[in-house]
Order: structure tokens, then C-alpha cells, then sequence
């Protein structure tokens, strides 16, 4: 390798290992304002850049390598960052400070930074190397335990920490009998105290897990009834098709092993506090490196060693003092948490416990000899306290007089003692993750952030594990009531209501009417604002004919005169084309009312037929043939579902798996008319090939060979989001259960206009939530949801074909009252072949197209 | 109120509560709105200023800090009913035109 004859101006940095701390330290380094000064190379062993290892899990539940991903070849090239993956970093030369690739590269630092992550341990114990042993770290071991699942009926996995449940969880999901082997006497052994441990190890043998514990391995034998026996120390022992080892973790130090930089007695290399080996241009950041004896197995302190090593390569004063491991998180949908010292190991150290047995609760608080400080606490079954308690340890707050209110349940709807946000300080870190604290997330509302959504995109708190979702929705609330916005969310000024609140009021006062709603519960006259969302609201749930004397006047701009207004005040036609399946014959009728009325016709990406430029008197005209040849209203105007793309599934296609057409026109005939917060969309899919992108809708279904894939959330529009999902193989009724349900839910629940999108995406809990909500009706409310939806469902009618049927109701559909005549500013024109079409034009081009001038009106 | 001569344009009851009908008056286009319990009537331009479209009397009605306001169906102005001054931009004003009701009918002012 020759040096490069010109000036080398910036500094050389190589990145040993991209995983989710070396993507940090690489990003963080490109945001600094001195980036021009380094050049910066990194090599992953993997075979893709940086993924999101925390949410690997979710891979098993239909996430994507690609939601998994947390950079870009695009975002590396963007910024001059050099990427080698495939290809593992192998020697280190101190002296000519050179690494040298497994491929033979060579490559020239200034400084070096290792952030290789860790290795699942496997215990040593005979057998483990056999074809269905594996591990849970990489993207790849999940494909490989997949694998081995299908071929399997049977699962262990050794091993009952944070890791092992996780990975216990994917096999029940892949429907194999699953069972934890552990060593210590209980399972979290490192979080949890005995009680804690016990609890939990209750609720996970409830869902159908088996958990062994105080169980040592002693080898792994051909089985009898499966592929595999293991045998215990105390002479017992389980039959098992796979085993997945989740024993904890070693940092991956060999580079350093091998080429002479301290490491620690148990592995693990060395730092100081500014993240420096023991040569001083060689850094180690992540779960390789060694900090005051300790490693960090969470990606958060990672994180902050990222930070800290760009900071001391930059000049800054960022250092690395150790991290909390406090953690919160749903195991197998049991909520369990852990805080500072939980295992009361402090000198002097009291406690308190809290055990509901008929709940499955169990809460325990760690305080000084004093009780005036919090030193821990262990909460499993009801983790809602954690937001309040965890800062409180870490910033040492004074505790209230009677520690156990923390833990006590709310008792007549008071708050059962727990601390509001108010009382952090600025400093308290908010979301461990991503290193927000309650300062950074009020600078953000300040700075104009007014929603947890926004919040999300703005500080990144909440991307992570999103433990800390709710606590952001408080100080964002406590932030906006000092700032003098109302918190209250009120529809508008004429009801001090939140939309969800109308809601309710809505279905408990059996209210019927926008009137009857304002004089008991509003003031004023209304406006644009609440009048459209109390319209839809009555809709949801009266399902009334919305042109009544009584519902006219809260209809907005389309759904007044049932039809799209475009930009010069003449309407858009969309009849529904369920599905997108159309018979010749109606495609013909279509064609000739589109030449008859001279409108320009296109197909939409909704998959049917638009006809533009109706004029007002034109609307039941057009109408009474579309209906008089069986059509229906597509609905285009309503904030109500628009319509269920369909791929063409089973019946043509070589790979369908399932009838999506069937299923579709299914789906669009129940719920057509349906008015919610916002427009739905749906889609139906065959098979995994998604033709019809049915995890860009709000209700997506694909077909698999055991049934239905149901996903929800998705949105395409402004900003697109992969629905999530939800649930998998179902059955056409449960599909429908669930999706009444969730649908239900949402129109009573969501503000007006949020989409199925925005709403999970401030839901507090999120998917887990709605999951609980629908399928283990945790609300009690699923058959009351059903039941709404079915009202619905049972009295539906076409609107159009209403309207009609109406001579009252024809009168509106005129330019004038007093007159024949029509609107004169309309403009003609030719377009690509559709003659005569009406455009609709601005004022030059429409006198143009007219070949006249046009009149203005005098203001 | 006598010197003035008035036009029937429709009757009360040929517009609903709460909205607007449009009305061909001396060849311009007149918005009508009946407002409230007690059938108030507002009469603006047609044309809507910031669309550029003959549709004000689509709008939905309400009331805006204690006025009346009728919004704009396209890109949602509000402009008050009594002096036809938008609340965005107060330095567009629409014009207003004086109605009233008679026997039933609704009368706009020649
Ligand atoms: C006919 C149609 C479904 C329908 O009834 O709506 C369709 C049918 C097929 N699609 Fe598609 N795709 C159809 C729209 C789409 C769309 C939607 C779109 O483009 O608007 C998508 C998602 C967008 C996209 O391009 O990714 C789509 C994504 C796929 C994919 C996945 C591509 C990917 O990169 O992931 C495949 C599989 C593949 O790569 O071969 C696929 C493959 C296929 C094949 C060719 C399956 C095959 O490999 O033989 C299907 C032919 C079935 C048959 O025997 O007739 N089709 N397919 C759609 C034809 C639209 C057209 O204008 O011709
Ligand atoms: C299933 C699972 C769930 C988890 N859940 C959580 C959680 O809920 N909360 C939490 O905080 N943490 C969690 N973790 C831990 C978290 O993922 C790690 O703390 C984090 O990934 C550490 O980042 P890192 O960059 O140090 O290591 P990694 O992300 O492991 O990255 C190291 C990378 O370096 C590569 N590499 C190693 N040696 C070389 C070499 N010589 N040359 C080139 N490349 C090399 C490796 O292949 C790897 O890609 C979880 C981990 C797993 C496996
Ligand atoms: S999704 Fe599958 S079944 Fe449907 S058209 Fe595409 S390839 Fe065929
Ligand atoms: S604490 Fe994990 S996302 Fe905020």
C-alpha cells in the first residue's frame, strides 16, 4: 500500500463492527459540525449494515429485514462514509496502525474504534453442536431457527433471562410446545427479586410455556419420542426436536485478545471513562467493551459510549459514567420491570410489597433505612408505576411520607400517590434508548412539537423499545398546559369535549341529533370543526340517511352533495366497484355515461373509474343511470371507507393461496358506508407477494396456507407507514370478529380526522394494547363493538339511491335556486384524445378554453 | 323600508337550516343562508375569492368567537355573515346584499 501523495487532511476513522452502537458512533460523528475533518470507513462482519437487534423479535412477527434496518447504503454514500460488509476485520497492526480484512484488505487509521458487540455463550456441554442447537443474536439465526421450527414440534431454550423468554416466546408463536431450561431458582434471576421471579414464572406456564428451573445440563443425547434428550445434574430430562441457547452473552474482544489490548480477568476490553483502550487510538464502544469491571448488555449505555468516544475525538467533554439497567418490558405479554438495586442489597435497605393474587400483581418497593430515598423496585403484572419510580432513584427525589402509595392501587380514582411529571427535574432522562431527558422532549414542544407522534419523529424518545411512551405523553401534556395551550383537547369552542368524550356522550344519552348535542352539552352555533366530526359520529352509530333535515347542515364540501368538489366548484363520480372485480357490461355502461355527460375519465389508484367535472344539476342525472345499471356510491366523498384493492387471488392466479377477490368484495359490501374519524382503506392480498399492498391499508389481509393474515395501521399518502401485524392464520369469521372490532374501536376512540396510522401511533401501548383490546378483550367490550358494527351493516343504504327517491332532497342539486341557468365561469377543453371533457381550469386558461373573456365580479 | 324594491327569490322553506342556496340576482350570483331557530338570513357573494369559483353557498355555518360565519367549501376561509369580512384576511371583504323575509318568502333587494 503506497501512501497517497497528497496532503491527508482528515483523519482516517475505521468502525470495526456496524451494529447498532457502531451505527451510532458513525452517526453521531456526522452530525458534529467538525465532520469535514474525518474520513470514515466500516466494516460488518454481517452481511447488511446496522439493524435493530432490540426489535429482533418482531422479525417473527412479520417484520421485514427492511423495517428492521436502521441505516442506508443511501445515507452512508450521502455522507462520504465507506462501507465494507461480508468481511471481518481480522488483524490489527499497533504500530503501522493498519487492520487487515479476512479478505486481505488493508486499511490505514488514525483512530480505531472496536465496536464488535457481543457472542451468545453456549455452555459447554456435549452435544450442543448438533444441526438443530442454535443461538439468537443475528438476522440469520432467526431465518435458521425458523427452519428448524417447521421441521420441529418440540422447543427448549437454555437459558430463562430477558433473552431466553424473548426467544421462548417466538418458538409458542411458532406454534411449537415450548419449554425454558433454567439454572438459577427462579427466571430474570438478575432483575427480578424471588417474588417477582415467581409471579412471572406463573403467567408464562399460564400461556402454555413449560419452565424448568434449577436444571443443569449435562449433555444432549439422541432423544426417543424427539430428535433430542437433554439429561440434567439431578437426573431428570426433557425431549426436545430444537435447542436455542440463550446463556447470556461474551463480549466479542478476540481482535483485541489477539493483538494485545488489555482486556479484562472474564473478558471484555478495557475503557476509561472516555471510552479509550489501553492503546490511545484504539477505542471500544458497545457490549465489547469493559467500563469499571462492568459490561452493558442494553443498547442505551451503548449508545452513550457512542457519544462519549466522538465527543473525546472531537474535543468535547462527553464522558461514559457507567449506566442504569433499569428495564421495562412485555414478556409474553406480561408486563414486568426492574429498577436499581431490586434485589435489596444495599445496607440497611426496607421494603415494601404489594401481592394481588386475583390480578396477578406483584409490586415491590426498595427504600433507604430512611425511607427517604428510592434505592429499587420490582414491578410484575402492572408496570405503569415505572415511569414515576425510575427517575425518582436515579435523581435520589424525596419520597413521599408513606412510600407505599407508589405501589398501592388508585382507590376511587385518585392516583394512588404516584408523583406527576411536574415534580422531575429537567435533567431526568425520559427515554433511555435514545437519551432524551424531560428537557429535550420540553424543548421539542416549545419548538413546536404538540403530539406524542410528532415527538416521536422530532426527538426519536420512544423508537426504541418504547418503554417510555406514556411518561412522554405526560410531560408533553404538562408542557402544553404551561405554556398556556389547553391540554384539554376539546373539539373546539363550542364543546368542551375531546372527540372521543362526544362519543361517549353520543351512545350513553342515546343522543340523535347535532342540535340536541349543542344545547346539552355545547354552546354557540357550531362550526367547521365539530359540526363534520359530530356528523360522523351520529353516522357511526345512528347510521342515518346524512342529507336528513336534520344532518344536512354538518355535512362538509363533498359530503353535502354526495360527490368530490374539484377546484372550480363542479363535482367528481365514483361509483363502487367492489373489489375492482367489474363485468364487461358495466364497464360499457360506465363508458357510454361518461361520453353522454362529456366528463374526462380516468381510472383511480383506488382501483376504479372517476368521472370529473358533473355540474351540480348534472349529479342526479348521472346517478339515476349509475344506479338504474346497479351501481352503488363509492363513497369517494366520505370520510368512510373508500375501497378493498383486491389482487386476483386463488381462482387465475398460479400462487393464490386463498380467494382474495371473495374476500374483498366481502369486506367492501360489509363495511361500505361505514363513516369514521377519517377515510379507510383496505386491501386484500393472495398471497405473500402483497399485489394488492395490503400493508400500505388500514386493514390489510394476505393469505397464507393456514388462513388469513390479518395487519392493521398501514397508510400510504403523506407519510406511509407498513401496517402492522396483528394477527396470523385466521379463519374468515375471526377475521371479520377483528376487524369489526378494530374498526369499532377506532371510530370511537380516534380524533377526528386521524387515521388508523396516526392513531396507533399515539396509542399508549400501542399494538400490544389494541391487541389486548380486540382479541383478549381486556375492556370487556368486544361484543358491544360487534354488535355497533352489525347496526351498521343492517342498515345500510345506497345514499344516492336515497337522495333520488327524494324530490325535497333534488331541489339542492342546482346551480340556482331561482334559475336554470349554470355557472359561467366553467371551462372546456381538449385533452389527450378525451374530446370536449370539462377540465377544470384557472380563470385564464378558462376563458381560453371558452374563447371568451370572462366577467369578473365586482368585490 | 318602503323605497326599496325587492326581489322573491324562493321561499323560507326551500332552504334548509343552517346552509346556503345560491341565487341568480340582477345577474350576479347571490349566497343566501338561513340561520338559527329563528330563520335569520344572510345574503353574500357567490364567489369565492381565494378559490376562484362561484361556491360560498356550500359552506358549512357556524359561529367563531360569538359571529356568524359561513366557511368556504373549498380551502376554508370563514367570512362573516352580517359584513362579509374574511378572518383570515381581513382585507377582503365580500360583498353583502340586503335580504329579508316576507310572507314566506325570501327577498333580496333590487
Ligand atoms: C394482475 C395483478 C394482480 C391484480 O389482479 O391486481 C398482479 C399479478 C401478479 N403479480 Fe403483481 N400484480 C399486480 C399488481 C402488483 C402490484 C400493485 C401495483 O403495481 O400497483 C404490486 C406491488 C407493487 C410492486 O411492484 O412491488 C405487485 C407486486 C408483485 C410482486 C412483488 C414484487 C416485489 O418487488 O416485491 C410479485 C412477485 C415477483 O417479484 O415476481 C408480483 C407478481 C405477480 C405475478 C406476475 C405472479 C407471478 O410471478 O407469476 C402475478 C401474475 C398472476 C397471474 O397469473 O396473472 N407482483 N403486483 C396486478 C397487475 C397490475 C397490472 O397493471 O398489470
Ligand atoms: C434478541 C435480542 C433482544 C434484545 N433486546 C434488548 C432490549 O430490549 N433492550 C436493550 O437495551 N438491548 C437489547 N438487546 C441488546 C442489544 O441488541 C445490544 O446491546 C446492542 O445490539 C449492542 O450493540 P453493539 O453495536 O455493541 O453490538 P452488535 O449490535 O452486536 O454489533 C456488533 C457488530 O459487529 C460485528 N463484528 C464483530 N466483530 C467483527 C469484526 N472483527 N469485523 C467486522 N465486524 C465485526 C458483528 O457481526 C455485529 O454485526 C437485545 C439483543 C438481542 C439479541
Ligand atoms: S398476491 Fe399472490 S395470489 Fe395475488 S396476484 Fe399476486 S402473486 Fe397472485
Ligand atoms: S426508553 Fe426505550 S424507547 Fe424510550
Amino acid at each position: 500500500m503506497g501512501v497517497s501523495p497528497q496532503i491527508q487532511e482528515k483523519q482516517k476513522i475505521i468502525v470495526v463492527g456496524n451494529g447498532m452502537v457502531g451505527h451510532k458512533y458513525i452517526e453521531t460523528l456526522i452530525e458534529h459540525p467538525d465532520y469535514a475533518n474525518f474520513q470514515i470507513i466500516t466494516f460488518s462482519e454481517e452481511p447488511r449494515l446496522a439493524y435493530d437487534r432490540v426489535q429482533l423479535s418482531a422479525y417473527f412477527d412479520g417484520k421485514t429485514e427492511q423495517d428492521l434496518m436502521m441505516t442506508s447504503e443511501d445515507y452512508y454514500d450521502e455522507h462520504g462514509v465507506q462501507y465494507i460488509i461480508k468481511d471481518k476485520v481480522s488483524n490489527i497492526d499497533k504500530t503501522a496502525k493498519t487492520i487487515t480484512t479476512e479478505s486481505g484488505r488493508v486499511e490505514s487509521y488514525d483512530k480505531l474504534i472496536l465496536a464488535t458487540g457481543s457472542f451468545p455463550f453456549v455452555p459447554p456441554i456435549p452435544g450442543k453442536d448438533q444441526e438443530h442447537c442454535l443461538v439468537y443474536r443475528t438476522i440469520e439465526d432467526l431465518e435458521n431457527i425458523k427452519a428448524s421450527a417447521s421441521q420441529s414440534k418440540v422447543g427448549v431454550v437454555v437459558g430463562g433471562g430477558l433473552l431466553g423468554l424473548e426467544c421462548a416466546k417466538a418458538l409458542h408463536s411458532l406454534n411449537l410446545e415450548s419449554h425454558v431450561v433454567e439454572f438459577a431458582p427462579r427466571l430474570m434471576a438478575v432483575q427480578l427479586d424471588e417474588g417477582g421471579g415467581e409471579l412471572l414464572r406463573t403467567k408464562i406456564e399460564d400461556l402454555g410455556v413449560t419452565v424448568h428451573t434449577e436444571k443443569n445440563t449435562t449433555e444432549i443425547v439422541a432423544g426417543e419420542e424427539c430428535r433430542y434428550r437433554m439429561n440434567f445434574a439431578d437426573g431428570t430430562f426433557v425431549e426436545t426436536d430444537m435447542i436455542v441457547f440463550s446463556a447470556g452473552i461474551r463480549p466479542q474482544d478476540e481482535l483485541a485478545r489477539a493483538f494485545d489490548i488489555e482486556i479484562g480477568p472474564r473478558g471484555g476490553i478495557v475503557i476509561d471513562d472516555n471510552c479509550v483502550t489501553s492503546d490511545e487510538d484504539i477505542y471500544a464502544i458497545g457490549e465489547c467493551a469493559l467500563w469499571d469491571g462492568k459490561i452493558f448488555g442494553l443498547v442505551a449505555p451503548g449508545y452513550t459510549m457512542a457519544k462519549a468516544a466522538v465527543s473525546h475525538l472531537t474535543g468535547g467533554d462527553v464522558q461514559f459514567k457507567g449506566a442504569d439497567m433499569s428495564t421495562k418490558l412485555k414478556l409474553m405479554g406480561v408486563d414486568v420491570a426492574s429498577i436499581g438495586d431490586a434485589h435489596a442489597r444495599t445496607e440497611g435497605a426496607l421494603t415494601y410489597t404489594y401481592i394481588n393474587e386475583a390480578e396477578g400483581v406483584y409490586k415491590r418497593l426498595i427504600v433507604s433505612e430512611d425511607t427517604t430515598t428510592l434505592l429499587g423496585a420490582v414491578l410484575v403484572g402492572d408496570t405503569e408505576a415505572y415511569g414515576t419510580l425510575l427517575p425518582m432513584m436515579l435523581e435520589k427525589m424525596e419520597l413521599p411520607e408513606a412510600p407505599e402509595v407508589l405501589i398501592l392501587p388508585a382507590i376511587d380514582g385518585e392516583s394512588g400517590g404516584a408523583l406527576g411529571v411536574n415534580a422531575l427535574p429537567d435533567s431526568a432522562q425520559i427515554c433511555s434508548c435514545h437519551d432524551v431527558s424531560k428537557g429535550d422532549i420540553i424543548e421539542a414542544v416549545q419548538g413546536g412539537c404538540s403530539d406524542v407522534g410528532g415527538l416521536k419523529s422530532c426527538t426519536k424518545a420512544g423508537t426504541g423499545c418504547g418503554g417510555c411512551v406514556t411518561m412522554m405523553g405526560q410531560v408533553l401534556n404538562a408542557e402544553l398546559e404551561k405554556m398556556g395551550v389547553e391540554v384539554n383537547n376539546n373539539i373546539c369552542e363550542h364543546f368542551e369535549y375531546s372527540r372521543q368524550e362526544l362519543f361517549d356522550i353520543i351512545r350513553a344519552k342515546k343522543i340523535k341529533t347535532f342540535d340536541e348535542l349543542l344545547e346539552q352539552y355545547g354552546s354557540g352555533h357550531g362550526c367547521m370543526t365539530c359540526k363534520p366530526a359530530v356528523g360522523s359520529m351520529l353516522a357511526t352509530y345512528w347510521n342515518e340517511y346524512i342529507l336528513s333535515d336534520d344532518h344536512i347542515q354538518l355535512q362538509d364540501t363533498n359530503d353535502i352533495f354526495l360527490a368530490n368538489m374539484q377546484k372550480d366548484g363542479t363535482y367528481s363520480v365514483v361509483p363502487r366497484v367492489p373489489a375492482g372485480e367489474i363485468k364487461p357490461k358495466d364497464l360499457i355502461v360506465l363508458g357510454q355515461i361518461g361520453e353522454k355527460y362529456n366528463l374526462y375519465t380516468k381510472i383511480t389508484g383506488g382501483v376504479r373509474i372517476d368521472f370529473f367535472g358533473a355540474q351540480l344539476h348534472e349529479l342526479p342525472l348521472i346517478w339515476s343511470e349509475l344506479v338504474e345499471a346497479g351501481f352503488e356510491t363509492g363513497h369517494a366523498y366520505g370520510k368512510s371507507l373508500r375501497t378493498v384493492k383486491s389482487c386476483v387471488g386463488s381462482t387465475w392466479c398460479r400462487f393464490g393461496m386463498l380467494d382474495s377477490v371473495s374476500m374483498a368484495v366481502k369486506l367492501e359490501m360489509r363495511y361500505k358506508g361505514l363513516r369514521a374519524p377519517h377515510k379507510v382503506k383496505m386491501g386484500v392480498s393472495g398471497c405473500t407477494r402483497e399485489c394488492a399492498e395490503a400493508q400500505g391499508k388500514d386493514i390489510g389481509v394476505i393469505a397464507t396456507d393456514k388462513g388469513w393474515n390479518l395487519y392493521v395501521c398501514g397508510n400510504g399518502g403523506m407519510k406511509p407507514r407498513h401496517a402492522d401485524l396483528f394477527a396470523s392464520d385466521l379463519d374468515d369469521e375471526t377475521l371479520v370478529k377483528y376487524i369489526d372490532r378494530v374498526l369499532m374501536f377506532y371510530t370511537r376512540t380516534a380524533d377526528r380526522l386521524q387515521r388508523t396510522s396516526t392513531w396507533m401511533d399515539n396509542m399508549e401501548g400501542g399494538l400490544d394494547y389494541l391487541k389486548s383490546v380486540v382479541i383478549d378483550d381486556k375492556l370487556n367490550i368486544g361484543a358491544e363493538l360487534e354488535a355497533d358494527m352489525e347496526r351498521v351493516v343492517d342498515t345500510y343504504e345506497c345514499e344516492w339511491k336515497k337522495t333520488l327517491n327524494s324530490p325535497e332532497r333534488l331541489k339542492r342539486f342546482a346551480h340556482f335556486i331561482n334559475s336554470d341557468a349554470t355557472d359561467d365561469r366553467l371551462a372546456y377543453e381538449a385533452d389527450r384524445g378525451q374530446q370536449r371533457a370539462r377540465i377544470a381550469a384557472p380563470e385564464v386558461r378558462a376563458a381560453k378554453a371558452k374563447g371568451e373573456e370572462i366577467k369578473a365580479v365586482e368585490v | 323600508m318602503s323605497e326599496f324594491t325587492w326581489q322573491t327569490v324562493c321561499k323560507v322553506s326551500d332552504i334548509n337550516k343552517n346552509t346556503g342556496v345560491c341565487a341568480l340576482h340582477n345577474g350576479e350570483q347571490v349566497a343566501i343562508f338561513k340561520v338559527g331557530n329563528d330563520d335569520q338570513l344572510f345574503a353574500l357573494q357567490n364567489f369565492e375569492p381565494f378559490g376562484e369559483a362561484n361556491v360560498l353557498s356550500r359552506g358549512i355555518v357556524g359561529d367563531v368567537d360569538g359571529q356568524l360565519v359561513v366557511a368556504s367549501p373549498l380551502y376554508k376561509q370563514q367570512y362573516s355573515l352580517e359584513s362579509g369580512k374574511c378572518l383570515e384576511d381581513e382585507s377582503v371583504i365580500l360583498q353583502t346584499y340586503m335580504v329579508r323575509q316576507q310572507d314566506g318568502q325570501v327577498q333580496l333587494k333590487v
